[in-house]
């Protein structure tokens, strides 16, 4: 495979951005998440437009959020976030299997959170908090559930990349792919500090 | 090394249903766009023949409601939008040197997905639930109760998917115009056109989201009870106006910055002048992005907001004139003193300038909040954004079609056949809408089927009936007008109009596949016409010849977006009326599941499977050249 040539032979310093098209990737996603940045204020403005719309007798925010679980939740997803950065920074140093041990705990985090999530949920549903209970039902479980669904979707995503890189190795084609899913997972991070700052913490103070 | 790696090319249709080449994808983009244009034209015609006379029957109320509803949507989402794109993909990458955009996967990826949102939204014709609660889509009049059919599922999740188009283009022209330009296309060098484009890109990436957000919404609550529209659950109605008009708002302006765009070129080109303060026209243009995301409220005056948001939103309103007054007085200290060619394009550029400066007046007047209560839902309104969307865009987009058809197709369209569209459109035009003005003023109010008689409505809106038939006939003769050209040779030399000032006349035409046999070095703003006055035949190249790399083209674009638009179907038909099996794979959300799996199975294959390309060696090149 001689078109490989271009690929094979030492790793730039940061092969993220060692081709246009490298380049080209991470600002395209730089951008993308400037959209999901709105996406998501979005439904944050929506979900506090709507939060106190609970209607009678259904639990309120104050009576259903555990903060244990969320807090939990909380440490596993900035955990992940933590080794999403050594896993680039071993891609940095070209240290493949330590990259890509990084991005396997990264992804076992991101399914232990989703699975405090799924938890929650199905605690909630069984107190009453349905998604067509009230105002607030709805707008609570679309924005958390939008994160939920990033997260599941990156850890497809990062999953993938794993086996990816496994098959082909860390090259300036893979590198930029492996960059690109560590953004995104900053960014659900982010955005779910602003979920527990926004839903839980002010939900719990009423 | 290129020819170990064999590429399978595709020829026929296969050739343009698997295309990443940023020149075709603008083709089809021109051809779906135009198409959606002629289907949205029609239901305007039967709009008006519906209102030439009082109390007329010729449809009956529900299904003016319908074709009130997908003029506008068809109109603005898949006839306008569309078009600005097939410009903007046929030219911005010429324009700033480049051999291609970004992510030539995601352009495809990009009108693939436009084309099945709007074919979903079309087939509601043929499923007989059509969209009728105008293209605002309002609640509660968009909510179950009041539109219990699929109607309004058809608008929601046909939007849905052409958005997601939508916004992956506004991406990939962000990133081509930042990162691709030829050495030396600075920024404040780039082409106004570029310019525009870029803007819009950032106001679609800023302002889709939005939409998405709400007619995700929608749908939850149309689809799955969900309560946020929902008054009796503690919804509220008002916050669909705040997301649909925060969308809806920017909206506008990504519809008419690539006309200012696409004007300027034209005027430039047609006056033989450098474009009178180039760097005011850049600067009005991020001002009007900026502000245009200030003023969503003003749509919403008389909801009720209090006067301190309304005066607020009135006063950002009027602002925005300031920088579009600075790009009128431009336009027209360009045309001054210049030799001043009146070609088609330059006719509608030309015309465009009094005709949008109209609807900017209007516009003032409707941002003055107290006056707004008079004119709201009234005919004032329908002649407001007529006259800035028709006298501005369309024009706009009419003007860069006869400007840039050489570059695009290699043949000059008739220059006789393209005025003469010109004056039937332009005189159509003015006669639609310049009445509605004084019906809206009478109190005629807009989205209403019929009017009794002895109002004095009468005469202007048979007159209003007789425009909308002329521009019909200028359409048609534009239709015919391209019919007629694609009967001759392709012989547009590189500057068919002599005068060309940017980039994109440097090259042959049609562009080869390559844009650019050898990246060209820019000197300076308009950079042609640099060249041209230091005395040389052409660009000075930036590099030697040699082999272009080029990307391969793909199915996946294709089968990822039919896999959403038979996702959007099984969604909306997960509730049905139908009985056995095919009942069961819909309310199984087995439909729904297999479109979804079908587009992100195309997603995995796309990660997985390395698009290497191929390269077009230098022997090849030269050969080309020689032959063309």
């Amino acid at each position: 495979m001689s078109a490989h040539s271009h690929l094979d032979g030492e790793l730039p310093h940061e092969p993220e951005r060692a081709t246009l098209e490298g380049r080209n990737k991470v600002l395209g996603f730089w951008l993308f998440l400037g959209g999901e940045t709105v996406l998501f204020g979005t439904l944050f403005s929506i979900f506090l437009a709507l939060r106190d719309q609970v209607g009678d007798g259904n639990p309120t925010g104050q009576e259903l959020f555990k903060l244990g679980t969320v807090a939990i939740a909380t440490f596993i997803l900035l955990t992940s976030s933590l080794t999403s950065v050594f896993a680039i920074q071993a891609m940095h140093r070209n240290h493949v299997k330590a990259m890509q041990g990084w991005l396997i705990i990264t992804v076992i985090l991101g399914l232990g959170f989703l699975g405090l999530e799924i938890y929650e949920f199905y605690e909630y549903i069984h107190e009453g908090h349905r998604f067509s209970t009230s105002a607030f039902s709805s707008s609570f479980y679309t924005l958390v559930g939008f994160h939920g669904a990033h997260v599941l979707f990156g850890i497809v995503w990062i999953s993938l990349l794993i086996f990816q890189v496994a098959r082909k190795g860390l090259n300036v084609v893979t590198a930029p792919k492996v960059y690109v899913a560590g953004m995104y997972w900053h960014f659900i991070d982010v955005v779910w500090v602003f979920i527990f700052t926004v839903v839980y913490l002010m939900g719990k103070v009423g | 090394m290129a020819h170990a790696h064999p590429v399978k090319r595709y020829t026929g249709l296969m050739d343009w249903l698997t295309t990443v080449d940023h020149k075709k994808i603008g083709i089809l983009y021109l051809i779906a766009g135009g198409f959606f244009f002629l289907i949205g034209g029609f239901e305007a015609l039967l709009i008006r023949i519906q209102l030439w006379k009082p109390l007329n029957n010729f449809v009956s109320a529900d299904t003016y409601n319908e074709l009130l509803t997908m003029h506008g949507t068809t109109m603005i989402f898949l006839a306008a939008m569309p078009i600005i794109f097939a410009l903007m993909n046929a030219i911005v990458p010429l324009q700033i040197g480049a051999r291609d955009v970004a992510f030539p996967f995601v352009n495809a990826l990009g009108f693939w997905t436009f084309l099945f949102g709007g074919l979903l939204l079309n087939v509601s014709w043929i499923a007989g639930a059509v969209p009728d609660a105008g293209w605002t889509s309002y609640l509660p009049l968009a909510d179950p109760t009041y539109s219990p059919g699929k109607g309004v599922d058809f608008y929601v999740l046909g939007l849905q998917i052409a958005g997601i188009g939508t916004l992956v283009g506004g991406i990939n022209f962000l990133v081509t115009i930042i990162n691709m330009r030829a050495p030396g296309m600075s920024f404040m060098r780039m082409p106004m056109f570029t310019w525009s484009a870029f803007i819009t890109s950032a106001l679609i990436l800023f302002a889709f989201p939005a939409l998405t957000v709400g007619l995700v919404a929608l749908m939850f609550d149309r689809l799955f009870s969900a309560n946020f529209f929902n008054v009796s659950g503690g919804g509220n109605t008002v916050l669909w106006e705040h997301i649909f008009w925060i969308f809806g708002h920017p909206e506008v302006y990504i519809l008419i910055l690539p006309a200012f765009g696409i004007i300027s070129e034209v005027i430039s080109t047609f006056s033989r002048k450098r474009l009178f303060g180039y760097s005011s026209m850049v600067f009005a243009t991020v001002l009007i992005g900026f502000l245009g995301f200030m003023v969503w409220a003003h749509h919403m005056f008389t909801v009720g907001l209090g006067p301190v948001a309304n005066a607020l939103f009135s006063i950002a309103t009027m602002l925005i004139a300031v920088p579009t007054g600075i790009k009128i007085f431009n336009w027209i200290f360009t045309m001054w003193g210049g030799s001043i060619r009146f070609t088609a394009a330059n006719l509608f550029a030309v015309g465009f300038v009094p005709t949008f400066v109209m609807g900017g007046v209007t516009g003032v007047m409707l941002a003055a909040a107290p006056a707004d209560f008079q004119y709201h839902d009234s005919y004032f309104v329908v002649a407001h954004f007529h006259y800035v969307i028709v006298g501005g865009l369309v024009l706009g987009l009419f003007s860069g079609l006869h400007y840039w058809w050489p570059k695009i197709f290699g043949r000059m369209l008739s220059e006789g056949l393209g005025k003469l569209t010109f004056w039937t459109f332009y005189i159509g035009f003015h006669l639609t809408f310049f009445v509605q003005h004084f019906l809206g003023l009478l109190g005629m109010p807009r989205r209403v089927y019929t009017y009794l008689d002895g109002l004095g409505f009468n005469s202007m809106n048979l007159i209003s009936t007789i425009g909308a038939f002329l521009m019909g006939i200028g359409t048609i003769i534009f239709i015919i007008n391209i019919i007629v050209t694609a009967a001759k040779p392709k012989t547009a030399s590189n500057d068919p109009w002599e005068d060309g000032r940017t980039l994109e006349w440097s090259i042959p035409s049609p562009a080869p596949e390559y844009n650019f046999l050898q990246t060209p070095l820019v000197r300076g703003y308009d950079a042609l016409w640099k060249e041209k006055m230091d005395g040389n035949t052409g660009m000075s190249p930036a590099e030697p010849i040699g082999p272009i790399h080029m990307p391969s083209g793909s199915i996946l674009p294709f089968i990822m977006s039919f896999g959403l638009f038979v996702a959007g179907f099984g969604f909306m038909y997960a509730n049905n009326e139908w009985t056995g099996f095919v009942k069961e794979i819909f309310a199984s959300h087995a439909v729904a599941g297999l479109g979804l799996g079908i587009t992100l199975t195309c997603m995995i294959i796309r990660s997985l499977k390395d698009d290497h390309g191929f390269h077009i060696e230098p022997e090849e090149l030269t050969k080309k050249e020689v032959k063309e």
